[in-house]
């Protein structure tokens, strides 16, 4: 199929971007969309022409590198998978297609549809762990029962890919459902329980810091989700958030 | 020729580490603050490694190409992680899961590492819950587990198909306590290009800042490259696009000696290529072959038909079905070890029966699962008499349950619908179990130089088994490395702070802004992947799954031949002060062609059979891998000598004092 691609092109994070025009020709619906990407830059590269940058690694939907807004929507037009898991059958021949970075204050564009993330990893550094030491001087891992449904809420919350989709969904820019999918997956441990109370409060100090806005209470985020990550985990992170308030 | 001296305690197998452990030099707390340590890669060997490091007391620094330590290719690993917990009563112990490993290995590991790997497995397991790792439980609160291949016990723990993950996060969550304690300062998007040798021991690194461009100097008194595998030299592998063997090649160039090349996991499960703009394969666990039986039609015809469209795989009645695992290894059945149901793949689709339009693929069946799990979930919930379809959807809500994840990942690649109709698979490049030669501290052969994970070549002999990469990655970060290194930098608690402004520093950076000059200036016309592709193609073609010397030989030059081309026919657009995705493949592809002449060089020189090398020179009339323990009890670590093809080999012997060697039989 022929495609007419439009994509942000910029060459660092002080300069001023652009969208360009690029057609490609050839696109077979087996391919993944960064596949589609793949051919385009290799034309590039023949022309002596600086490539595509974007981030991708694993392209398998769980490294959470890639971070394209296709059409206005994080990963594109499906839903629960990652721009890497996203096939160009989901096109048809003619289409035009936007490509551009996950945008939000709290990411700058690094080059082209490179974003940085980092303020996410520092999220996590202010208490995004239990205090442990990893000396293997722990308890017996069966020594603590959990309730299967609690673990399994616990791994739902934990497999939040860290890609920001959610940040780029949302109106506000809001990082909430990521926070809150980290604080949940703590909190319904009894082994993150211990510091739950700390560790909402130091997380969401952080959040507000980076420069993410507020919840817009719209959802979004949990719709371009590629894990499917519930709303439920910031309606938990709020009430852990007001008890942490509480207590002081 | 040399001999290696592995290190390996003397004494009994059971006391040995803890005898090692009781004998090294340690560190006090106060010295440790004066002493920097770099890791190089944050999955689940470096990420934990630095993490506990830090905890120790050094200063670490960790490395990464990506834009976070925890998105390092440990985050895609599936299926799970082995401990002899023995939760299970099913009659698993150390000792047990040492032979398992020693055997499964085809009998080219080190007795001494792999018992201590079993040894330290139970507490990863301990550690991780801990962290907060959510690992699957059962409705008793306890922890589930499930079976993996080459053994006949349960002891993979795991996190749906998402086990990787869940423990690169507890790592990457172990190392965020210590970033925020100021004891690791994390250098992401940042990528090692050669390591710095002062007095013959490793004493910094030259890194690129990935988004500026910029050539920085970075020292410490011990550099620890947990930097992966290089699956990648077959340019399709279920690797991450950015995996490569830079940091473990440089090194090599620079005086470790690289161990067993030409050992390769090519994976039983993964979905088949479906055409040539394919830039990565993708693994379907092994844990399903816990429920899926595997099979291809019986008859020829069947094949045809089946590849050309005219008839779909559930037409086929059970009889007109070959499961050929089940058939050829009654005792282990779908469950055989991966280079034996690699193999058996091959042969199958070599003889005429493959399915897919390429021929290349056999059937995943869940069928009979969805069955089984079916009938079983309807009789606990007392529905003794359910009717078939009711039994399906109960069924297909199990194998939902358990493997779900991979299952949406599977439809949304080939389109098709795995609870419907059987899902193809064939077989992919998947781990290395080669790597730098380490001794049992894990030290390479430069002083200070320590590898880790699968970067290192140690514990798996010439195969691993499932679910066995997770946890060496994470026994020797958390467990063996922070501890032995110490007994090196115990030496060095007066030396202070190692200086950037030493000649040696001076000349490996200039060494590597030439390098890449070099790469920015060739101004040919062939892309960098145009190259890599081609690589391969020779790779998979001729050091594949099967091997013969004739081919060896011919990959050799082709190889050779490519290389030359390469630096003088490449062309790199861009610029080298910018983020440059082209520079930096070109930099990984120099590397993978030359280890790839040493693969098949070592390959060559193995003139026998064992785990995941097959010669087809060397096999059973049955056509099973024949090992000659007698020539080739041995690692083969190659040392650099300017050129691969001038590489030359010390052995280190393989001494096998508590496992008899014998052939590996699954019948």
């Amino acid at each position: 199929m022929k495609l007419n691609l439009k994509i942000w092109r910029q060459e660092n994070a002080t300069a001023k971007g652009k969208i360009v025009d690029y057609p490609v020709d050839g696109i077979d619906g087996d391919m993944s969309f960064l596949e589609m990407l793949d051919i385009l830059n290799e034309q590039l590269v023949e022309k002596g022409e600086d490539t595509i940058q974007f981030d991708h690694d694993c392209r398998e939907g769980i490294c959470g590198s890639c971070s394209l807004q296709i059409n206005g929507e994080p990963h594109g037009p499906d839903k629960l998978i990652a721009t890497c898991q996203l096939h160009m059958r989901s096109f048809k021949d003619g289409d035009t297609i936007y490509i551009e970075p996950f945008r939000a204050k709290a990411f700058p564009v690094i080059k082209d549809l490179i974003v940085d993330r980092t303020a996410f990893d520092r999220i996590q550094q202010a208490w995004g762990y239990v205090s442990v030491n990893t000396s293997g001087n722990t308890v017996d891992a069966n020594t603590i029962p959990v309730e299967k449904e609690k673990a399994d809420e616990s791994f739902n919350a934990a497999t939040c890919i860290g890609c920001g989709a959610c940040v780029a969904a949302c109106k506000n820019a809001s990082a909430m459902l990521f926070t809150s999918a980290k604080v949940s997956q703590y909190a319904l441990l009894p082994q993150g329980r211990v510091e739950a109370t700390e560790r909402v409060k130091a997380m969401v100090r952080q959040m507000d810091e980076e420069g993410f806005g507020n919840c817009s209470n719209t959802g979004a985020c949990e719709i371009e989700c590629p894990k499917g990550i519930s709303l439920e985990n910031i309606a938990r992170m709020n009430r852990e958030y007001l008890a942490a308030s509480v207590k002081g | 020729m040399s001999v290696l001296d592995s290190k390996i305690p003397k004494g009994p197998l059971k006391e040995k580490w803890t005898n090692h452990k009781n004998n090294i030099n340690l560190v006090n707390p106060a010295n440790k603050r004066n002493i920097d340590v770099i890791v190089i890669g944050t999955g689940l060997a470096g990420g934990s490694a630095a993490a506990t490091l830090a905890e120790l007391g050094y200063n670490v620094k960790t490395f990464c190409y990506q834009d976070s330590p925890r998105r390092a290719h440990s985050i895609a690993a599936q299926g799970g992680i082995n401990a002899s917990k023995n939760y299970q009563g099913d009659g698993d112990s150390d000792y047990r899961l040492f032979y398992d490993t020693v055997k499964g290995g085809d009998y080219r590991s080190r007795e001494g590492n792999v018992y201590r790997l079993a040894e330290v497995s139970g507490n990863i397991i301990d550690q991780c819950v801990a962290q907060g790792v959510p690992f699957a439980r059962e409705y008793g609160g306890y922890l589930d587990n499930r079976s993996f291949g080459g053994v006949l016990v349960s002891r993979t723990f795991y996190a749906k198909g998402q086990t990787g993950q869940q423990l690169l996060l507890g790592a990457y969550s172990a190392m965020n306590r210590q970033i925020n304690r100021g004891k690791i300062k994390p250098y992401n998007r940042h990528e090692m290009m050669d390591l710095v040798l002062v007095d013959g021991k490793a004493r910094g690194i030259i890194a690129r800042n990935m988004i500026t461009g910029e050539i920085e100097r970075h020292s410490a008194h011990a550099v620890v490259l947990a930097s992966g595998g290089y699956g990648n030299v077959f340019f399709l592998s279920t690797n991450a696009m950015g995996s490569n063997v830079t940091a473990a090649w440089r090194a090599h160039r620079r005086g470790a000696y690289f161990a067993n090349p030409c050992y390769t996991q090519i994976h039983p499960t993964c979905i088949p290529v479906s055409g040539d703009h394919q830039s990565k394969l993708t693994l379907m666990s092994e844990s399903l072959r816990n429920d899926g039986r595997i099979w291809v039609p019986k008859r020829k015809e069947d094949a045809e038909a089946i590849r050309s469209g005219k008839k779909k795989p559930t037409q086929l009645a059970e009889e007109d079905r070959d499961y050929y695992l089940e058939r050829r290894y009654p005792a282990f059945g779908n469950l055989v070890p991966r280079d034996v149901a690699s193999r058996a793949a091959k042969e199958r689709c070599d003889a005429g029966f493959g399915v897919n339009k390429t021929g290349q693929a056999v059937y995943l069946d869940f069928s009979d699962a969805i069955e089984r799990y079916g009938k079983e979930k309807a009789f606990t919930a007392g529905n003794k008499d359910a009717s078939k379809e009711e039994i399906i959807k109960l069924g297909k809500e199990v194998v939902a349950a358990k493997y779900g994840n991979l299952f949406d990942m599977y439809q949304k690649i080939v389109d098709q619908n795995p609870y419907e109709t059987p899902m193809m698979i064939y077989p992919a490049v998947h781990y290395t179990m080669g790597g730098l030669w380490v001794d049992y501290n894990l030290q390479t052969t430069i002083p200070g130089c320590y590898a880790a994970g699968e970067a290192n070549f140690s514990d798996h002999g010439a195969n691993r088994l499932g679910a066995s990469a997770l946890m060496q990655g994470l026994a020797d970060g958390y467990f063996v490395l922070p501890y032995t290194i110490g007994n090196y930098l115990s030496d060095d608690i007066r030396t202070g702070a190692i200086s950037t402004d030493s000649p040696e520093f001076e000349e490996t950076e200039n060494a590597v802004k030439e390098r890449m000059d070099k790469l920015m200036n060739a101004n040919g016309s062939k892309s960098v992947d145009s190259y890599h592709k081609e690589l391969g193609l020779i790779m998979w073609n001729k050091c594949g799954m099967a091997r013969n010397a004739e081919g060896l030989k011919e990959a050799i030059e082709e190889i050779a031949a490519l290389r030359e081309d390469f630096w003088k026919n490449v062309k790199v657009p861009g610029t080298a002060t910018s983020k440059n995705a082209e520079l930096e493949k070109a930099g990984r592809v120099a590397d993978f062609l030359e280890l790839g002449e040493l693969f098949a060089k070592d390959a060559l020189h193995r003139n026998e059979s064992c785990g995941g090398h097959f010669r087809e020179e060397y096999q059973t009339e049955e056509g099973e891998a024949l090992r000659d323990d007698e020539n080739f009890r041995y690692v083969a670590a190659w040392e650099h000598k300017g050129k691969p093809a001038d590489a030359v080999l010390h052995k280190e012997e393989l001494v096998f004092e508590n496992i008899e060697l014998k052939t590996r039989s699954y019948k």
